[in-house]
């Protein structure tokens, strides 16, 4: 097995802090935000952006999740929760690969 | 930046520190910084934390070959803000600009060992695609990257490609020249944390 589990325990530190600590959006908001599903209209075009585009995100993206009633530090918070979930799962997706060519050569 | 709060909603405290720190440098404080002091324990505290140990923790890569990776990542991202802020920290830390360049222009013809070269390859399809395959690590390995160095350059990716997208989504504003180089000057001294 490999060493730098140190790191990855860093990213899920962070995961597990955004997902189930306290905050402004709903701990069921943060994990449709972070999973990128289920997610009501138009939060879904703002954060599908935020996952698999982000440099297409626009003012007017912020201003239809506003006028759908969502607050500046409820945006805060799912915006990160969409990040970091893509980012997690690129980041195993990485080391599961690793981890089957390492034991391929070791094997 | 296109939230409000990351504008203004910050402490007295804050407020004085972000004062000293463009007294000090006598450059704008970039938003890279504004995000991870607003509501820190949110989200900044533990960001700062991994992306420290992702960049200066422990690693047989150097410094310049990591910010050469946060650099190189954020370009298969097309991130502005962290393509001007991780080109200027790793051409300071190899003190070889030119060679930061040849790496952003043209991966396979720039002057780096393969290990890097086939690390970074691995890196721009993972970020550009989501995935990579087992076929991908096999070839980063037999270029003479060890499975800790590919291990390390996750953290990396994994790093960048977080705040290439709160960059892009929050609207970072890009720096001038001189202020994307007060910036890597101090994340050489100072790191992350």
């Amino acid at each position: 097995m490999l060493a730098g589990d140190k790191k990855r325990a860093a990213y899920r530190a962070l995961e597990d802090r955004i997902l189930n600590g306290e905050g402004r959006a709903s701990p069921d908001q943060r994990a449709h935000a972070f999973a990128s599903s289920g997610l009501p209209r138009p939060l879904d075009v703002l954060l599908g952006k935020v996952a698999a585009r982000p440099t297409q995100v626009t003012d007017q993206d912020f201003a239809a999740a506003r006028a759908a009633g969502f607050s500046e530090d409820e945006l805060f918070e799912l915006v990160i929760c969409a990040a970091v979930g893509w980012c997690a799962r690129m980041y195993d997706a990485g080391l599961d690969a690793l981890t089957e060519a390492a034991d391929e050569e070791d094997g | 930046m296109r939230l409000d709060v990351l504008n203004r909603g910050y402490s007295p405290g804050t407020k004085l520190l972000f004062a000293l720190i463009r007294l000090f440098s006598r450059q704008p404080v970039p938003d890279a910084a504004k995000l991870v002091f607003y509501r820190p324990d949110f989200y900044g505290s533990r960001a700062k934390e991994f992306t420290h140990e992702a960049m200066r923790g422990p690693s047989t890569w150097s410094v310049g070959d990591r910010e050469l990776m946060a650099a190189y990542v954020s370009q298969a991202n097309e991130s502005a803000f962290c393509i001007g802020a991780h080109g200027a920290t790793a051409a300071q830390a190899y003190q070889d600009r030119a060679k930061v360049q040849a790496v952003l222009a043209d991966l396979e013809s720039a002057p780096v060992e393969d290990g890097l070269r086939a690390t970074l390859r691995m890196l721009g399809k993972l970020t550009r695609e989501g995935k990579v395959g087992a076929e991908d690590m096999r070839r980063v390995l037999s270029a003479g990257a060890s499975p800790e160095q590919v291990e390390d350059a996750l953290a990396v990716c994994a790093a960048f490609n977080t705040t290439d997208r709160l960059a892009d989504a929050f609207g970072f504003e890009v720096l001038s020249p001189e202020g994307f180089e007060a910036g890597a000057k101090y994340l050489l001294k100072r790191g992350y944390r």
